[in-house]
Order: C-alpha cells, then sequence, then structure tokens
C-alpha cells in the first residue's frame, strides 16, 4: 500500500448518498464504513482518504476504528471469502481441521488470498449456528455440520 | 398487500384492528385449508429450508391443491438439530412438528400427510412448549416455558398484523394510555425481572436511576452484540419476534420520556437487521412508532446501529462508545450509563431478552412473572444448547430448572454412547460446572455459587473427549484477542496466563504454574477495568478448580487425558487389529507410516505431525492414541 500517494477513487451515487445522508448525524463513523466495505469489500486506502475528506474525520481516526473492529479489512478479499466459524461449539466440533484442510486444499493460510484471486480464508466469530456445528460460510450461504471429506464438494459451489 | 390499512392507528382502532386480525386468523384456520408454516431463521435457510419451502410448492402445485394450502413462514423453532422444520395443520388432524425436512421428504409431507392424513412417524418431533398466548394453563408436560420466543415459530416476523393478533402492542398500547413512569418501574419491580445479558441487575432499578435524572435527553439502547461464542438467543428472537424488541423499547421511551432508541447489533446478523428494519418501517406506518405514538402525544423512535466484530462492546460503557462511531473502548463506571449514556445523557441499556420479556410483564402482570422461577431469580431464561449434546438448539426454561433436566431430558444426553464431562456457561466470563452439580436448579446465585455465572445463555456440554486445558486455552485465546488493551491487568495478564496455558499444552510445564495462573487470574479479577478483564480468567480459575488432575496430568506425566492436546499423544499402530491394507500408509499426509501390504504397518513417531488421518481412515480401529 502507497504511502505516499493515493489514487483516485469512484464512489458510486448510491454510496454518496449515503454519506451525504449520514454526514450530519453524530456517530456516523461506522455506519459509512460499513457502506463503503459493502461496495469494495474491503477497505481501500483510498476509500478511506476519500471518506475522511467528505465526513471531515482525521484519516488516523479512520484507521484507528478501522483496526479496532474485525469486521473491517484493510485488504481485498478473495471473490469468495470463506469464512470458517470458530465459536466454541465449532471449535469443539473441529473447526480448526477445517481450516487445516482448507488451507492444504488451496494452499493458503488465513487471512490470505490464492494467487487467482478466487478464495481467501478468515477465522471469524461465532455466526451463531451452533446447532449445525461445524459451519462455513461463502459468500453469505451458511453450510453446516461439514467434515474435511465434504469441503471440496461445497467449495466446488464457487468454482465460477 | 397485506396491510390495507397502511394509514396510523389511535388506540381504538389498534384495538379494533386487533380484534379483526384474531377474527382473521380465526377464519383462515377454520378455513378448512391447510397450513404449512416454515422455519427460516438463519439455522433454518443454512440447513435447507429455503429448497425445502420450494419443494412444497413444487409439490403443492403438482398434486394441484394450492387452491386448499397455505404456506407460511415462521422464525425459529429452537429445534436446530433438525433443521428445517416445518409445522403441518390439516383440518381435522393434530398440528404436527417435522423436523429434518429436505426436498424428499417435503415432498413425502405432501403426498402422505396432506394427501392420504397419514403422520410420517419418523420426522415427527414434539412441540417444544405451550404458547402463553393462546393458552391460559401452564401445561406441565412441558420441560419448557416459553415467555421470551413465546412468538418465535408461530408467527411470521415480517408481518406485524399476526404480531398485533397475539397480544402485539397491547402493552404499549396499556402503558400508554393507563399507565404512568412509575406504574411501569413498580411493575417491573413486582416482576423481579433481573438484565439478561449476564450480570443480572435489576431492570427497574435500572430503568429508575434513569427516570430520575433530571434532563431533557434521555435514549433507550438495546444491547444486541451477541458476541458470547456459542450463543445466539438474541439472533433467534430478533429474527423470529422483532416487533417486541421495539414495543418494549417504546415502552421504556415512554416510561423516561426518551424520544429515541439505538438498537446496536452486529453487523454478523444480516437477517437479523432485515427483519428488524421491516417491523421499524411497519410499526411507523401503523402509528406504533414515530410521532403521536397511537394518537397520544408521545412521540418516539428508534434507529439501527451496526457493532463490527468487537467482543468487549458487549460491555455497555464500551458499547455507548462505539454508538457514537469511536473505538470501543470500555470508560470506568461511575458515572453509569442511566447518568450519562449516549451523548453523556441518561440512557437505559437492555439486552434483547430482557426487552422481549416487558410486554408479557406489562399484559399479565409482575405478579404472574414472579411467580415462575426461584427465590433468587424469577422468569425464564433461554439457552443456546449446543456442543457435545443431542439436541441441540434453543430451549427457554424457568428459573430453577436443573442443569440435568436440560441436558438430558430436552438435549437428549450425549450422543455416540460417550460420557458427559462438563458444562459451560457463561462464555468466555463463565466457567465449567461438572457432574455433582447437575441436580441444582438453574439461577445467578446458584451458578455463581459453583464459580460459573449465567451470563447471556451459551450452554455448551463437554464430552470426555474434550480436554478442559484446551478449552480454557480457546476462550483465553478469545479474550486476549478481543482485550482492547486499554488496562495492563486485562492486557498483560490476559496474554501472560495465555503463554502459562500454551507451555501446558506443549507438555513444558511445570508444577508451579497452576498457581502463577491463579495469582494472574485473581489479579485481573480485581484490577481490570471491565467486566471483560475481570472476567476472562473464570474459564481458568474455574477448570482448575474441578480439574486440577487433568492440569497436573499435562504438568506431571506429559499426558493428555482427553487425548486432544496433540504434542501430548502418539498414534501407534495395534498389530494385532492391522490387517495390512495400506490405506493409512496411502493417506498418511508426511509419509510416516511404513509396512507393506498385508503386513503391519509401522508409523515413524519422528515424522509423525499428529494430524490423526490414520485414525480418521482405519477401517479396522487399528490406530491407538494414547
Amino acid at each position: 500500500m502507497s504511502v505516499t500517494s493515493v489514487e483516485e477513487i469512484k464512489f458510486s451515487n448510491e454510496l454518496i448518498s449515503f454519506i451525504s445522508e449520514w454526514k450530519n448525524q453524530p456517530g456516523n463513523l461506522i455506519m459509512v464504513l460499513h457502506r463503503v466495505q459493502e461496495e469494495f469489500s474491503y477497505i481501500p486506502r483510498a476509500a478511506a482518504k476519500k471518506v475522511s475528506e467528505m465526513l471531515g474525520v482525521s484519516l488516523s481516526k479512520i484507521y484507528g476504528v478501522i483496526t479496532f473492529y474485525h469486521y473491517f479489512k484493510l485488504e481485498k478479499p478473495g471473490k469468495h471469502n470463506i469464512q470458517v466459524c470458530m465459536g466454541t461449539a465449532c471449535y469443539l466440533k473441529g473447526g480448526e481441521d477445517l481450516i487445516d484442510e482448507l488451507e492444504n486444499v488451496l494452499g493458503i493460510g488465513v487471512n490470505q488470498v490464492t494467487d487467482d484471486g478466487k478464495f481467501s480464508i478468515e477465522a471469524v466469530r461465532c455466526v451463531g449456528c451452533c446447532g449445525l456445528a461445524p459451519v462455513v460460510v461463502i459468500g453469505g450461504k451458511v453450510f453446516g455440520k461439514l467434515t474435511k471429506k465434504k469441503l471440496p464438494e461445497v467449495l466446488a459451489n464457487f468454482e465460477d | 398487500m397485506e396491510n390495507q390499512e397502511m394509514s396510523k392507528l389511535n388506540r381504538d382502532e389498534l384495538k379494533a384492528f386487533r380484534e379483526d386480525k384474531i377474527d382473521k386468523f380465526a377464519v383462515e384456520s377454520n378455513s378448512g385449508k391447510t397450513q404449512i408454516v416454515i422455519g427460516v431463521g438463519t439455522c433454518g435457510v443454512a440447513a435447507g429450508a429455503r429448497e425445502t419451502e420450494k419443494a412444497f410448492y413444487d409439490e403443492i402445485s403438482e398434486q394441484d391443491i394450492a387452491g386448499t394450502t397455505i404456506v407460511s413462514e415462521t422464525g425459529c423453532m429452537g429445534l436446530c438439530y433438525s433443521e428445517p422444520t416445518v409445522e403441518v395443520k390439516v383440518p381435522g388432524m393434530p398440528p404436527v412438528i417435522y423436523g429434518d425436512v429436505d426436498e424428499k421428504t417435503a415432498r413425502e409431507i405432501v403426498k402422505k400427510h396432506i394427501q392420504e392424513k397419514t403422520v410420517l412417524d419418523s420426522h415427527v418431533f414434539d412441540r417444544p412448549a405451550s404458547d402463553i398466548i393462546s393458552e391460559t394453563e401452564k401445561d406441565t408436560d412441558y420441560k419448557q416455558f416459553r415467555i421470551v420466543l413465546r412468538n418465535c415459530g408461530i408467527i411470521d416476523p415480517e408481518k406485524i398484523n399476526e404480531y398485533i393478533a397475539r397480544d402485539g402492542y397491547k402493552a404499549l398500547e396499556r402503558a400508554v394510555f393507563e399507565m404512568t413512569g412509575d406504574d411501569i418501574i413498580n411493575e417491573l419491580k413486582v416482576s423481579g425481572l433481573r438484565g439478561r445479558g449476564g450480570a443480572g441487575f435489576p431492570t427497574w432499578m435500572k430503568w429508575n436511576f434513569t427516570k430520575q435524572v433530571d434532563n431533557d435527553s434521555k435514549y433507550i439502547v438495546c444491547n444486541a452484540d451477541e458476541g458470547d461464542p456459542g450463543a445466539y438467543m438474541d439472533r433467534s428472537t430478533l429474527e423470529g419476534d422483532p416487533h417486541s424488541i421495539l414495543e418494549a423499547m417504546t415502552i421504556a421511551g415512554y416510561c423516561i420520556n426518551a424520544k429515541k432508541g439505538y438498537i446496536y447489533i452486529r453487523a454478523e446478523y444480516p437477517l437479523a437487521i432485515e427483519r428488524l428494519k421491516i417491523a421499524m418501517k411497519q410499526s411507523r406506518e401503523l402509528g406504533l412508532l414515530g410521532n403521536n405514538i397511537l394518537g397520544s402525544d408521545f412521540s418516539f423512535d428508534i434507529e439501527i446501529r451496526l457493532g463490527a466484530g468487537a467482543f468487549v462492546c458487549g460491555e455497555e460503557t464500551a458499547l455507548l462508545e462505539s454508538i457514537e462511531g469511536e473505538r470501543g473502548m470500555p470508560n470506568p463506571r461511575p458515572p453509569f450509563p442511566a447518568v450519562k449514556g449516549v451523548w453523556g445523557d441518561p440512557t437505559i441499556i437492555n439486552n434483547v431478552e430482557t426487552w422481549a420479556s416487558i410486554p408479557v410483564i406489562i399484559n399479565k402482570g409482575g405478579e404472574w412473572f414472579s411467580s415462575i422461577g426461584t427465590e433468587d431469580t424469577k422468569g425464564t431464561k433461554v439457552f443456546a444448547l449446543t456442543g457435545k449434546i443431542k439436541n441441540s438448539g434453543l430451549v427457554e426454561v424457568p428459573m430453577g430448572t436443573t442443569l440435568r433436566e436440560i441436558i438430558y431430558d430436552i438435549g437428549g444426553g450425549i450422543p455416540n454412547g460417550r460420557a458427559f464431562k462438563a458444562v459451560q456457561t457463561g462464555g468466555p466470563s463463565g466457567g465449567v460446572i461438572t457432574k455433582e452439580y447437575l441436580d441444582t436448579p438453574i439461577d445467578y446465585k446458584s451458578l455463581q455459587e459453583l464459580g460459573s455465572i449465567m451470563g447471556s445463555g451459551g450452554m455448551i456440554v463437554l464430552s470426555e473427549d474434550d480436554c478442559v486445558v484446551d478449552v480454557a486455552k480457546f476462550y483465553l485465546g478469545f479474550t486476549i484477542d478481543e482485550s482492547c488493551g486499554k488496562c495492563s491487568p486485562c492486557r498483560v495478564g490476559g496474554r501472560a496466563l495465555y503463554n502459562i496455558l500454551e507451555k501446558i499444552i506443549k507438555g513444558e510445564g511445570e508444577p508451579e504454574d497452576l498457581d502463577r495462573m491463579r495469582v494472574i487470574g485473581e489479579t485481573m479479577q480485581k484490577a481490570s477495568l471491565c467486566g471483560l478483564g475481570q472476567t476472562s480468567p473464570n474459564p481458568i480459575l474455574s477448570t482448575l478448580r474441578y480439574f486440577e488432575d487433568e492440569y497436573l496430568a499435562h504438568v506431571n506425566d506429559k499426558k493428555c487425558p482427553a487425548k486432544k492436546c496433540k504434542p501430548l499423544i502418539t498414534f501407534e499402530v495395534i498389530p494385532d487389529a492391522c490387517t495390512g491394507c495400506t490405506l493409512c500408509a496411502r493417506k498418511c499426509p508426511v509419509n510416516a507410516i511404513s509396512g507393506e501390504r498385508k503386513q503391519v504397518h509401522l508409523i515413524n513417531q519422528d515424522a509423525c505431525i499428529k494430524c490423526g488421518e490414520c485414525f480418521t481412515v482405519c477401517n479396522f480401529d487399528a490406530i491407538l492414541i494414547k
């Protein structure tokens, strides 16, 4: 990530109007960052810079908030971000084994992206589907009662 | 579509509206039509409820019975282990709850149950509890008693009509037109309701403090930042019955004269957020939220604020920082949020479960509520029963129910014939309870005396295959990751404890380590700034209290009795059982297994990475874990 110069970034009209709607509301920063991440799948530095200008909040404060919260990402995830639940129930039922297996199959570690940009692995907090543990979430779709063996079948759904 | 009367209602109109809806539902259920109600909470959808729903529609259309069949959706029925769940009501037959309904079973239900009037016995599940809204007598056949989850699995959460027909907004109506703020607080006081977020502070006192502060601007906050791993009570409540939260918050607004409320909810719960948004839109349209509620001069509105994945934001002062868009770092109390909350103004913060109980208390009276539970704790508690348990799911039981009843009668015990080891309550802030104490009636006091806490409601069952040292490390790994770093007892102490646990798990522990952990843990309990740091050593201290021998086995004998800690176990081939099929040798990722076909195989211990693959693939139980 470049430190000295920041390229321009284009916000969609919807994003711009969302920000203007929230601009004068107190405590808007987290809501705005959520919306930015929704658009880019992460928060690019250029976008943070633009938010800083639009809201009149310092970049350092924005960086502080982004890095405090797990949900916000500074790096672009893969096209299909694989979220492996590491809540208690999933942990007890082998969530860690799923991560190991994904690392084997995809050849990347947690928080890394495959070379073709297709997949990334993320270990997440409880997604609240403990009855189906262990679970993996890909693109908002929850896959429950998973085993190492079933993983390739799950990944095959995202071969595009 | 369904709200022809989109205009705002006054009190009488709401009453008429409710009567009309009740009548309509009565007509609907007596219309001779078959009803198929599908559970579409997050778990249900994850288990394939949408595919099941489609299969129902397809089969209904193929059988040409669309005219006499209504398919509708509802929230979580709590039977998570048997998702997707479906309730089928055929006129002239008792309603039946089906579990594990995949597409094939859905089609079978249409053919057999609806067409041929034969119940598919293999998929039938019991109704979890009686219905407190439609049934006046408590049915003692049920272990569960549902106040918080009264509408979950019964109404369609996206239809305000169904909520209203089941006493919805009746409590708000009564509060605004018949009660003063003090009356409401008194009702809460009589009820004995205590905060369900974990700490158990009397709700009426919180409200009363806030009410007594003389300030023009006050706020109401719903804490829906359910960050405790292994707990999803709040998610299910919000997904299954969002209006109950809106109604309760509005009542609190009226009670203390606040104009605005915030629901602080995890961004990780998209379905709950969506349902809340729908519910807020509907209640604004009907004048149940917004200006001049029900034609009175009371105005109140609610806004959603998203969390962003920080467990510490469940702590109320950190939550307030986060609502204000800041890093969620806790502040010392006092001042309490009741005096200085959002934007420095007096604020009531309650969690989802507490809010969901309130309309029932107003409707049925504090006395009714206080008749349920124990001397110490009134009402019910929702638990997310998970881990090594047959029937994992959401259960709501009266306080005073024993752990044995929950784990064995409701939960069905431990699967695969394994032995019960302990139950963990209170998540990263709680502790373990062993089998000697399974008959303890649950309330705030009894759990605390056992060294655990009620917590928000996670209840995780551990079997003999789970290592308590490993579990303690799991929780501590979570809390050190979530520590905000503001105070050193939590920041430094947590890390020091974690390092010791890692050492023990690697087989490098020393006998002195146990006391070291106790000293560090007790210091953290006393000196940390907020609840996160004060409670984060609990999983260690509690496991040390009940399972010291297991720690000692790791430290002295360098053994993990549960055979979970990889550095302390070895995999060996049992010569008498090995047939020399070569499967393990072929599957071993590091080629650590050698042996000719039909010869006993051998594991090279120096090369073995203890992945357990050989154990998993062996068809002859010829691999021994030592």
